[in-house]
């Protein structure tokens, strides 16, 4: 496929929105329980939501772009019975409303205690609301993986991995960003969500190689003798039936060679798992800032590339009917 | 249920484009807009069609044969494509099982060509609206037209009448009886989308004499030649008999 940038950054953008809300919920929720020091409200999970809803926006922004008629968007809402796109359309919003509600209870301060147990643990009434939203939020990963995922016939995408990967990849940026985030706001929490960045980078790392393994080890069911039915092995395409290209010859060739591609295998590799994993050890062993913002801006980079070449490896069984392109 | 559907022929197709050719013509001029082109008459034409055709050599020199494939879309039993579409303009009419896009609420995220596995979608970069053959749903029913022009722009303009239409849901119909008796075969059908559309296959028409049926001792062409008369080495009836 041709790898559109509006949808490499819809994904990325809302994986790190996603990602950092999780991260603030999950600080908060063992706060509540007492494994970890409560947070000052406004400055940290106030603030923190404001990042997180910022990127959340920036994603939806730029989802506009991919669309030819974005005054239309609202119609896609329509469809949530059969389509993956439509439930995410719905999803997103929600998540939206969730972040900002859970913001600015914290902003404001509107925290009241719902329960408490004898002395322990303490719920407030915006956990209850990090909970729904943090259920909103694995509800978007996947609906945005299951999008690429139910598309059968596009082998490489049609796979659980799909979904996990999309989970994984985006709470890890996710929990990049809250780590280079706690350094300044909550200190006490930077090697919390430093050690949850590194392990669920690793893991990341873990089922997107899984997916590579897959992808290089693929059959394809769709051949040019299924394609054009013709029972022969030896099929040679001699025009296409268009001059100048077509939009078939557009939208789903990537146009790169494969050595391209395998370079951009090795760069996000090394800019997703390994490089981050590294400058999260060293920003929380010297307790630098420029390290850990570092750790997240070299993350995110490298999930631009990682997605390139997820839409980018795909090969549509439609490219057997444009054997020269 | 009907299904309108095209049987397309390539044992007869010749690879003219007249298809291709009437169907943007049909389509161009009709209610729905334009179809656009970018760079016509340039070095590089670029456009939307809803039907093109493409060439295939088949074998190795010299048995090798050229197959001339018009692909369009197949209307598909189980369109892939309908569901996936998020604003409900991608549909599949229920009346006649033929698969439209309603322009006007398409929203041009291209997820329907995505999901298609034949490439038979076309975006169309002026409108930014996704567009894909209607089987000139504008035309089979115009009560203005004879009844005999009430068919696709393709089909009335294939020279060797390589495309017949029909609805392939009635046994006795057209094209069901020419699927039936010809062969006739879905393309990829590992993803069971039940295209509509189908192909008939190439036929070789051979001849077989056997070499019985080119010398045949009882030959009825010969019965009224003279018979080749024997060597005269004894005496004969002739010679005995007084006339």
């Amino acid at each position: 496929m041709h790898p559109a940038l509006s949808v490499i950054f819809l994904t990325t953008l809302i994986g790190v929105g996603q990602g950092m809300f999780l991260a603030l919920f999950t600080g908060q929720s063992y706060a509540a329980a007492q494994f970890l020091p409560a947070q000052d409200s406004s400055g940290f999970y106030g603030a923190g939501s404001l990042i997180a809803l910022t990127f959340l926006i920036a994603g939806l922004m730029s989802s506009f772009f991919h669309l030819g008629h974005p005054e239309r968007a609202w119609r896609a809402a329509a469809m949530w019975r059969t389509s993956w796109l439509s439930r995410e359309v719905i999803v997103l919003p929600l998540v939206m409303m969730f972040v900002f509600v859970y913001g600015v209870m914290h902003f404001m301060g509107w925290d009241t205690v719902i329960a408490t147990t004898d002395t322990v643990v303490t719920f407030h009434a915006s956990l209850l609301v990090g909970a729904l939203g943090s259920l909103a939020v694995f509800t978007l990963f996947l609906c945005t993986a299951m999008i690429y995922a139910a598309i059968k016939f596009l082998q490489e995408w049609s796979n659980p991995l799909t979904v996990i990967n999309y989970l994984l990849l985006g709470t890890a940026s996710g929990f990049t960003l809250a780590t280079a985030f706690s350094h300044a706001a909550a200190p006490d929490l930077l090697r919390f969500y430093g050690t949850w960045a590194i392990i669920i980078t690793v893991a990341a790392f873990i089922t997107r190689s899984a997916s590579l393994i897959r992808n290089t080890r693929l059959k394809y069911k769709s051949t040019i003798q299924s394609a054009i039915g013709v029972r022969h092995n030896q099929i040679v395409q001699k025009s296409q039936g268009a001059m100048g290209g077509s939009y078939n010859t557009r939208e789903y060739f990537h146009g790169k060679k494969a050595v391209f591609l395998q370079s951009i295998k090795w760069i996000f590799m090394v800019l997703v798992f390994a490089l981050p994993i590294l400058l999260l050890v060293a920003g929380m062993r010297n307790n630098n800032i420029m390290v850990l913002n570092a750790a997240f801006i070299v993350q995110f980079i490298g999930l631009l590339f990682e997605r390139w070449l997820f839409f980018a490896q795909a090969r549509h069984p439609q490219n057997i009917y444009y054997q020269t392109v | 249920m009907t299904q309108l559907a095209l049987v397309i022929d390539l044992n007869v197709c010749v690879g003219c484009h007249a298809c291709v050719t009437s169907c943007k013509e049909w389509n161009t001029s009709g209610p729905a807009g334009s179809m656009s082109d970018d760079n016509p008459y340039g070095m590089e034409p670029t456009g939307t069609f809803f039907n093109r055709v493409q060439t295939y050599e088949v074998g190795c020199f010299p048995n090798t044969e050229t197959i001339h494939f018009p692909k369009s879309c197949l209307h598909c039993e189980d369109a892939p494509c309908v569901p996936v579409c998020p604003t409900g303009a991608s549909y599949k009419r229920e009346s006649d099982g033929i698969v439209l896009v309603d322009y006007d609420k398409c929203i041009g995220c291209k997820y329907c060509s995505w999901a298609c596995p034949y490439g038979a979608r076309e975006f169309d970069e002026h409108q930014k609206v996704m567009k894909k053959c209607t089987l000139c749903v504008d035309r089979i029913y115009d009560t203005n037209l004879p009844e005999s022009e009430r068919k696709p722009a393709c089909v009335m303009a294939c020279p060797t009448s390589a495309r017949l239409f029909g609805d392939v849901h009635d046994p006795q119909s057209e094209v069901s009886v020419a699927i039936r008796e010809q062969g006739g075969y879905a393309l990829m059908p590992e993803w069971g989308t039940n295209p509509a559309n189908h192909y008939l296959p190439r036929r070789k028409t051979r001849l077989h004499i056997h070499e019985d049926e080119l010398v045949r001792a009882d030959n009825p062409l010969k019965k009224e030649q003279r018979k080749p008369s024997g060597p005269v080495t004894e005496p004969t009836l002739d010679d005995s008999t007084s006339w």
